[in-house]
């Protein structure tokens, strides 16, 4: 076995100076009955790295991968370019195989790095701090409720329609066990966001409201107006930002004024992954630092005067406060949040405006492009990377029947929103730097086909 | 004869001199690094976009106007920003690493590339079923194996990590006793032994949290757990092989007395690596067990994750078990989400991530498991325990072992910091450890040892690598009996010595400001 | 002005109907190194043995019980700045909170100082 130094010699030489006979003896505490004699039957014996790598391909080979083919999925997750260095640089021994920096003397490598990137992450969401990373973007959204929950002392979110379906569906799931009251509702086809009535139905009880930037139609608006409603009644405004490279053309969250910006990172240095790991961006108001989930890193000095870099304010979390906690997590997602970090210091914020440039105008045009075909109108007026189309017929079998033709179109809402009729031909549609003027010329041609 | 012109005269190398200390602060291969927003700017990038094609503005007034404060680097300079960085830090790739309770194992690069294919690391999570079932089947195959090795009726693929497992499996069995018209049952018990995680995870769910003390020889205090079951019982949450590092032999008699009692029982799987293949949870009466994909089944930790933690579950529990999940039938692999899961699966607690799970992990994590088999990953299993039951008995007679005496530890080897000079504690082993080349053991954990050294080796030391260490730390523990003040200040070759951490925490500075800026706004 | 201690650490002086609570030396030398203290607002009422305030290290986070009821005056605003004063003063300027005694009677279950001394010694 490749993977194991010990050789029968060596084994046998330490059960003597354990001052036992066989290895069954280390064993002893497992009760009889459940004792296994022999490896487990029914399952294969060990491979060599040939045999295995020749398993893993074939079942990759069963996918159709999103690099090959006329690409335009988005809702979540979103196909980038990742330049070649951020994978060379996350492989380096010393930060894939690291753990959590719990001996910092020996750890100011992941510490420097966390800290740049949790002020990256503030400086990107327009917040005065941010943490060191949660699971993804659901994740980050619902401890965010949560968050609003501690500080306000009140129970009742108002989640936006255009929040992703997926979140409220974790946000949901949470809300069964805390007990917050969450009221939510499905979007509707069209080019305005619920902020109005979210704006209407913010009262006293309200701990905070959630809105998605851009939303999952890929609408944008302002939200200062929200954020004004909700400091008026006491309740906090979070924001929720799937495609991070947005903020690269438009105002920060921060900058309007919400209290905590939640994120999902993948969209830089991460790649599509088929969901995960992702990393969770996490920033807030300062004033509200001591009730945030998650690690933190911060600076401080050693014994002999160097400036250097601590996991700090740990009494929030686990470990230590156990029951009373501000969240259960421990392991979060550490090396996504170093290749989010490398990306973003590669682009650097000319890059970063420029590649927010280049989404923008390539969906605008693409947008205006299948706009064009006839039985497909465009649903969104203002948006960033990602639009949605309304059809002439029901788009989730469309999806579907193009998929078979090596073209992933985009996102059916019948997908997202399953039952909810008056949604079935909506088709959101993500466009990146990734995106040829080709591929949307093969997309227009394919749904005037099938559209006809 | 010519005369050597070059003024070079070979000399022999002369020994003992002592170093001035250097303008830059760097030390030979060792680098100071300065931060990113110290060295870069806001108009340099290491990246070649094209110019933006010609198009109207659909951005409305969001504009982004004002500086963002992103600085950037070129990408030569930005290599060697992250090189640097990874070399202040200790890896298993670099040596031992025996953190307790973390299982810092072999990261294989098989995994890695595997995870790196294109079919699985460029697929998007909404892209039609059709087109990703080989994912799916990965996914699958995953999870048979974790179902077959545990003994378990079926598992949860999509928590993040340990901790969302955990919530995983809490939730479930309170959807369960909640189904079951059972929802005054508020109480979870946990061992005082207990990682943090559990209670913080029992409190999240609703629960209260009772502690169980420990017995003498570091188990579960059975008698007393079970006199405590009644109506008002949940459920347990045990470590199994516990954080003390030894096997809860009453195990499957505290699950039958949980049963008894109404309630359900959670195990954490965190020690899953000592067991596999000697023993089936689902042989000693569990309910659910999180698997920490990052321990057991080798997925690189990566400096605090990802993770990932699948949560097997007993037939009891597998009508709860969150969506979605995979699906096998004559047509091929499906994925059951909220929109067939009425159909027959009504009972499912939720949806705890937005997608899938960590679907780059479980390739990894499927690799390895692979690559050992069922024969291979028994002997991982018998070689870690060997290694720990190994450094157990090389250094009982340096340092306190408290439950040395019981019999055999399992993954393993805890110590107390009874018998150091006054004064000395665990953390001065620990920093002495570091100037050894050794990354340290966990300490002060757990909580029911004064000055707890857990030390877990795992298969992946060879009895070389475990006998230089032992010789290290008896050293060191020596030292810090004898009252060695040198060890105070430890470690005195590492890239820093010891942090103020209360300087930290008193005035936290989370994010970098412009000193300049900062100077100005006073 | 007479000062009582509690088996959990806390100490309180009280003059006429008002008392001032703190912890003791030797709780604070157990902490190590204070880097945050939450003392609760003017005007919450507390029931003797609520938990009044929060004292935390880097590494442990410490409930701070009520050594009697009472309805809370003021917290101590310095130790929002400087929490190490719980470490420099513990028994006098380190103080968490004031409060109003609503039932002196409480006072007859605490330890006097020589008491607590007592106590300590034998941890």
């Amino acid at each position: 076995m490749r993977y194991l130094p010990l050789t029968q010699i060596d084994r046998d030489a330490m059960l003597g100076v354990i001052g036992v006979a066989t290895i069954d003896d280390l064993f002893v505490d497992v009760p009889e009955a459940a004792r296994l004699e022999g490896p487990i039957p029914g399952l294969p014996m060990h491979a060599s790295e040939m045999a295995v790598e020749r398993h893993m391909t074939a079942l990759s080979r069963k996918n159709l991968t999103a690099g090959e083919v006329p690409f335009f999925l988005g809702c979540g997750a979103y196909k980038h370019h990742v330049p070649a260095s951020v994978d060379h640089l996350i492989q380096r021994g010393e930060f894939l195989t690291a753990y959590t920096p719990y001996q910092p003397e020996i750890a100011q490598g992941t510490l420097q790095m966390l800290f740049e990137f949790q002020t990256q992450v503030a400086r990107l969401l327009g917040t005065d701090v941010a943490n060191a990373s949660m699971y993804d973007g659901s994740t980050a959204c619902w401890e965010a409720i949560g968050m609003a929950r501690r500080i306000t002392k009140r129970g009742k979110a108002l989640l936006s329609s255009g929040l992703h379906p997926h979140y409220v569906s974790v946000a949901k799931t949470m809300a069964k066990f805390t007990g917050d009251a969450l009221e939510t509702s499905a979007p509707t086809l069209g080019a305005d966001t619920d902020i109005d009535a979210l704006i209407a139905a913010i009262d006293t009880d309200t701990s905070c409201v959630v809105v998605q930037y851009p939303d999952i139609l890929g609408r944008i608006a302002d939200l200062k107006p929200l954020a004004d409603a909700c400091h008026a009644n006491k309740a906090l405004l979070i924001a929720v930002v799937t495609e991070p490279v947005a903020l690269g053309a438009i105002k920060a969250p921060g900058e309007m004024d919400a209290d905590i910006v939640v994120g999902e990172g993948q969209s830089l240095g991460v790649g599509l992954q088929f969901g995960g790991p992702y990393v969770g961006l996490f920033g807030c108001k300062e004033k509200y630092v001591r009730q945030m989930p998650g690690r933190l890193c911060g600076e401080t000095l050693d014994a002999d005067g160097r400036r250097g870099f601590v996991l700090t304010l740990s009494t929030r979390e686990q470990h230590i406060r156990r029951e009373k906690a501000t969240s259960n997590i421990c392991t979060n997602s550490g090396l996504c949040a170093l290749a989010f970090s490398i990306h973003m210091t590669l682009l650097g914020e000319a890059g970063l405006r420029q590649l927010a440039a280049i989404n923008h105008a390539g969906a605008v045009a693409a947008a205006e492009r299948l706009s064009q075909v006839p039985g497909v109108e465009l649903v969104t007026t203002h948006f960033f990377n990602e639009f949605t189309l309304k059809l002439s017929k029901e788009a989730r079998p469309i999806v579907r029947t193009l998929a078979d033709r090596g073209i992933l179109a985009g996102v059916s809402l019948g997908r997202l929103y399953p039952g909810e009729d008056s949604l079935a031909n909506g088709l959101v549609v993500a466009v990146t730097e990734t995106t040829t003027a080709e591929d949307v010329e093969i997309l227009a041609a394919a749904l005037q086909e099938v559209l006809a | 004869m010519s005369i050597n012109a070059s003024g070079w005269r070979p000399e022999a190398p002369i020994s003992g001199g002592k170093a001035a200390p250097t303008t830059t602060g760097n030390k030979a291969l060792m680098l100071e690094e300065a931060l990113i927003f110290e060295i870069g700017d806001t108009t340099t990038t290491g990246v070649d976009l094209v110019e933006p094609i010609a198009a109207t503005s659909r951005l409305g007034d969001l504009a982004r106007t004002a500086p963002i404060g992103l600085p950037g680097l070129s990408e030569p300079e930005t290599v060697r920003h992250y090189t640097r960085l990874s070399r202040q830090n200790y890896g298993i790739d670099l040596g031992f690493f025996p953190l307790g309770s973390c299982t810092m194992k072999h990261n294989p690069r098989l995994n890695e590339k595997m995870a790196r294919l294109p079919g699985f690391a460029d697929i998007h999570p909404l892209a039609p079923v059709q087109s990703v079932q080989g994912a799916l089947e990965v996914i699958q195959q995953l999870a048979h194996w974790l179902v077959t090795l545990t003994g378990m009726d079926s598992v949860a693929m999509s928590p993040k990590a340990g901790a969302h497992g955990e919530l995983c499996g809490v939730l479930a069995i309170r959807a369960a006793l909640e189904a079951r018209g059972e929802g005054h049952r508020k109480i979870i018990l946990v061992p005082e032994s207990a990682h943090g995680t559990n209670p913080a995870t029992a409190a999240f769910a609703g629960y209260s949290v009772e502690d169980i003390p420990a017995t003498a020889d570091g188990r579960v205090d059975t008698e007393k757990l079970i006199a405590r079951l009644g109506p008002d019982v949940a459920g347990v949450m045990i470590t199994n092989p516990n954080t003390c590092g030894l096997f809860e032999r009453d195990m499957r008699v505290i699950s039958d007395a949980v049963h008894a009692a109404g309630g359900l029982v959670y195990c954490d799987g965190a020690n899953f690596n000592a067991i596999v293949g000697r023993v089936r949870p689902g042989d000693l009466g569990i309910d659910a067990m999180h698997i920490n994909l990052h321990k057991t089944f080798s997925t690189p930790h990566g400096g605090g994750g990802p993770g990932s933690g699948p949560v097997v579950f007993s037939k009891a529990l597998s009508p709860f078990a969150p969506l979605p999940f995979v699906e096998k039938t004559d047509d091929g692999f499906h994925l059951v989400e909220e929109e067939t899961a009425g159909e027959h699966h009504a009972g499912a607690f939720g949806r705890m991530v937005a997608f899938h799970g960590q679907m780059g992990m479980f390739t990894r994590a499927l690799t390895y498991i692979l690559s050992h088999g069922a024969d291979g990953l028994r002997q991982v299993s018998e070689d870690a325990v060997l290694n720990a039951n190994y450094i157990l008995r090389s250094l009982d007679e340096t340092l306190e072992a408290p439950f040395g005496g019981a019999g055999p530890c399992m993954h393993e080897a805890l110590f107390s910091d009874n018998g150091l000079a006054d004064g000395f504690s665990t953390i001065d082993v620990a920093k002495g450890l570091i100037d050894e080349g050794f990354h340290p053991m966990t300490m002060y954990f757990p909580l029911v040892v004064h000055g707890a050294m857990l030390i877990e080796p795992t298969e992946t030391e060879s009895k070389a690598a475990l006998d230089q260490f032992i010789v290290a730390l008896r050293s060191v523990a020596e030292r810090a009996k004898a009252g060695d003040v040198s060890l105070k200040s430890a470690p005195h070759f590492a890239p820093r010595s010891r942090l103020d951490e209360t300087l930290a925490a008193r005035k936290p500075i989370l994010v970098w400001k412009d000193p300049g800026l900062a100077q100005a706004a006073e | 002005m007479s000062r009582y201690f509690t088996e959990d650490h806390e100490w309180v002086d009280v003059d006429g109907d008002v008392g001032t609570v703190g912890i003791s030396e030797y709780a604070q030398s157990q902490l190590g190194d204070i880097v945050f203290v939450d003392v609760p607002e003017e005007g919450k009422a507390l029931t003797k043995g609520d938990e009044a305030a929060v004292v935390e290290s880097v590494k442990a986070a410490s409930d701070v019980y009520s050594p009697v009821s009472g309805t809370v005056i003021e917290g101590n605003p310095a130790l929002t700045e400087t929490p190490g004063l719980v470490n420099e003063e513990p028994e006098s300027d380190g103080w968490f909170f004031k409060l109003t005694l609503s039932d002196p009677d409480e006072l007859s279950g605490l330890m006097d100082e020589i008491a607590y001394a007592a106590f300590v010694e034998k941890l």
